[in-house]
């Protein structure tokens, strides 16, 4: 753009798509604030009317909610850690010259293609069930008791089945990663007498800072609003063990009819999501800066 | 201490062989040079000595040590890098310091060698950057800092200067060779610009297809080349060859006679020919002379000589100048 007249044709150029982008975000939002003040119950609907700060004490008050809070955050951090851990070991296996390396990758790669309720069915049904799944088979093999996933460990289940979905997705973005490190570098880490975990500590995960917070980045704002696999197994129980604030936004909404309550939140939701989103800027962020 | 024998050096990728058999012998303090064309195995034979790739035959002996099987960091090498390949999120303190950390050392000791190799290269002022904030000359600097710091045996340098422009690359040569008379340690240094070998070396290595042509001092191989392919690699502009009836007339299958061995005349000489090119630098003048008889010939003569494009000239070889080659290219 290296003229005044071309930068303000660019600009009235950019104005329609970005028009669209802000009424696109503006309307729901507006909306869902208008109607987190709002008295309205399907099932009462004819009792609406301006509700105040009611919908935001209920919800917040609701014994559920700082749970709900606490198991969002812990299914977001559980998921992470194990799919960059996860994901920079995997990188690394199949970073390696090895025969088929291509087809490899692409198995590796598949479980990010199938549909989240899915996999969560088979999971539920083929694996984690505790009378014919796969690991209850496995486990009356070794003379234990089969465990019973969805009713003893919710939460880690759903941790479990999310980070094999998303496991491939950070695999592949460090893979990527580690296939520009320069060979020379490596070399004269060789030569200055750097052992193969002090070359990894040293010069391959500095090298990987900017594609892990790619990873961290990318996989939380979508790990926030994690909810067909907890809809398709747990129902967010048992009580509201495995209960986020997306299902419960769901509960209040869908299940009660409580359409102000729900708004107020998802007002909430979106609060938390910034104040996430503000510490990982934060945090991370400066990896980004070239 | 850093004398680097190889014996019978060998060197296949698959069924590609690369080196076939070299046999060498670099004494304690010398500035060596491998030159030689691109693909001629000259960065292989530097990184079979570095121990970046393993031998397929042969042994590499240094200070008496047989050390073929060793990891590079055992061979007390160091070794700069064409691209440097410095750490690029560490700071120039800690590239430098990066080998003597790996070694242990402990870090007040680490401080003051990391000091003491900046202060020798003018660093000390980028100390807290990292590689990204340097110029080319900078970062070439802390690639030989980070050499310097832990007192190699050896240096290798894998053509270090083909990224810096022409005036830093001249700087630089003269920054190198201070280098080498102030360490008086043994320097491989690896080059396609038979400038950079001739300046720098005490002896050169002129390689071709993984052999080695010729191993002797630069003016060695200037005015006694034992083949015609080291007579036509070293020099500039390159040497010209004759067959024919003018070299039976000498005796050889072929004689060679250098472009400033050359003389040119307007009047008479040896073979008439129309000036193809005249490439006036001011202090010489190439001219390139299209001969019916032997083809384009290359002469240099000094900068004020009026002869220009399209001019018929007479030129001549100095006589007592002139390469004799057998049929088999070696040298009479």
């Amino acid at each position: 753009m290296a003229t005044a007249h071309t930068k303000t044709l660019s600009r009235i150029m950019n104005l329609p798509s970005i028009i669209l982008l802000f009424i696109w975000m503006i309307v729901p939002l507006g909306m869902t604030i208008y109607y987190s003040f709002q008295r309205y119950n399907l099932l009462t609907p004819q009792r609406r009317g301006f509700n105040g700060w009611f919908n935001y004490e209920f919800f917040i008050t609701d014994p559920a909610f700082f749970e709900a809070i606490g198991n969002t955050l812990l299914l977001v951090s559980g998921v992470l850690a194990i799919t960059i851990i996860g994901g920079v070991l995997l990188g690394i296996l199949l970073n390696q010259a090895i025969v088929g390396r291509g087809i490899v990758r692409i198995l590796f790669i598949s479980p990010f293609f199938i549909m989240p309720t899915v996999s969560a069915l088979i999971w539920k049904n083929m694996l984690m069930n505790p009378i014919y799944g796969i690991f209850a088979h496995i486990a009356e093999f070794f003379g234990a008791d089969p465990v019973d996933f969805f009713a003893v460990i919710p939460l880690l289940s759903i941790i479990i089945i999310v980070a094999w979905q998303w496991l491939p997705f950070a695999t592949l973005i460090l893979l990527t990663a580690m296939q520009s490190l320069d060979q020379e570098q490596q070399e004269a880490a060789d030569m200055d007498g750097a052992s193969t975990l002090a070359k990894f500590y040293y010069i391959t995960l500095p090298h990987l800072a900017r594609a892990i917070t790619v990873v961290i980045l990318i996989e939380t704002i979508f790990l926030l609003s994690i909810f067909a696999e907890i809809l398709v197994t747990t129902n967010g129980g048992p009580g509201t063990a495995s209960t986020n604030l997306t299902y419960m936004v769901y509960n209040r909404a869908l299940l009660q009819y409580d359409i102000g309550g729900a708004s107020a939140g998802g007002i909430i939701a979106v609060i938390l999501a910034n104040i996430v989103a503000i510490f990982l800027i934060r945090a991370v962020g400066k990896n980004l800066e070239a | 201490m850093g004398n680097i024998v190889l014996e019978k050096v060998h060197k296949c990728f698959g069924d590609v062989e690369v080196i076939p058999s070299v046999d060498l012998d670099i004494k304690d303090g010398e500035f060596v040079v491998f030159v030689g064309p691109s693909g001629c195995g000259k960065s292989t034979l530097l990184r079979l000595i570095a121990g970046l790739e393993d031998l397929t035959g042969g042994k590499i002996i240094i200070d008496g040590v047989d050390v073929s099987d060793s990891t590079p960091a055992k061979r007390e090498l160091a070794m700069v890098f064409q691209s440097y390949a410095l750490y690029p999120h560490m700071t120039v303190r800690k590239n430098i310091a990066f080998p003597l950390k790996m070694a242990g050392m402990p870090q007040d000791e680490i401080d003051k060698k990391v000091m003491a190799a900046a202060e020798s290269l003018n660093l000390t002022d980028y100390l807290e950057r990292t590689p990204g904030l340097l110029s080319g000359g900078q970062r070439q600097r802390v690639a030989i800092g980070r050499a310097i710091v832990r007192s190699p045996s050896a240096f290798l340098f894998d053509e270090p200067l083909s990224n810096l422009d022409a005036a830093l690359r001249v700087n630089m040569r003269i920054e190198i060779t201070d280098l080498h008379k102030e360490l008086k340690t043994t320097m491989i240094y690896v080059t396609h610009d038979q400038v950079e070998a001739m300046t720098m070396a005490d002896r050169i290595v002129v390689l071709q297809a993984g052999d080695v042509e010729q191993f002797g001092t630069p003016l060695d191989l200037y005015n006694k080349p034992v083949n015609r392919f080291v007579a036509g690699f070293i020099g500039s502009p390159k040497m010209n060859f004759v067959k024919g009836k003018d070299a039976d007339e000498f005796d050889a299958h072929e004689i060679g006679f250098r472009p400033e061995h050359m003389s040119v005349s307007t009047t008479k000489g040896r073979w008439k020919g129309v000036v193809s090119v005249a490439e006036h630098l001011g202090a010489d003048t190439f001219l390139h002379v299209k001969t019916d008889e032997v083809g384009t010939l290359v002469t240099r003569s000094d900068g004020e000589i009026n002869v220009n494009y399209g001019d018929t000239v007479y030129v001549s070889p100095n006589t007592d100048k002139i390469y004799r080659f057998g049929a088999d290219g070696l040298a009479l």
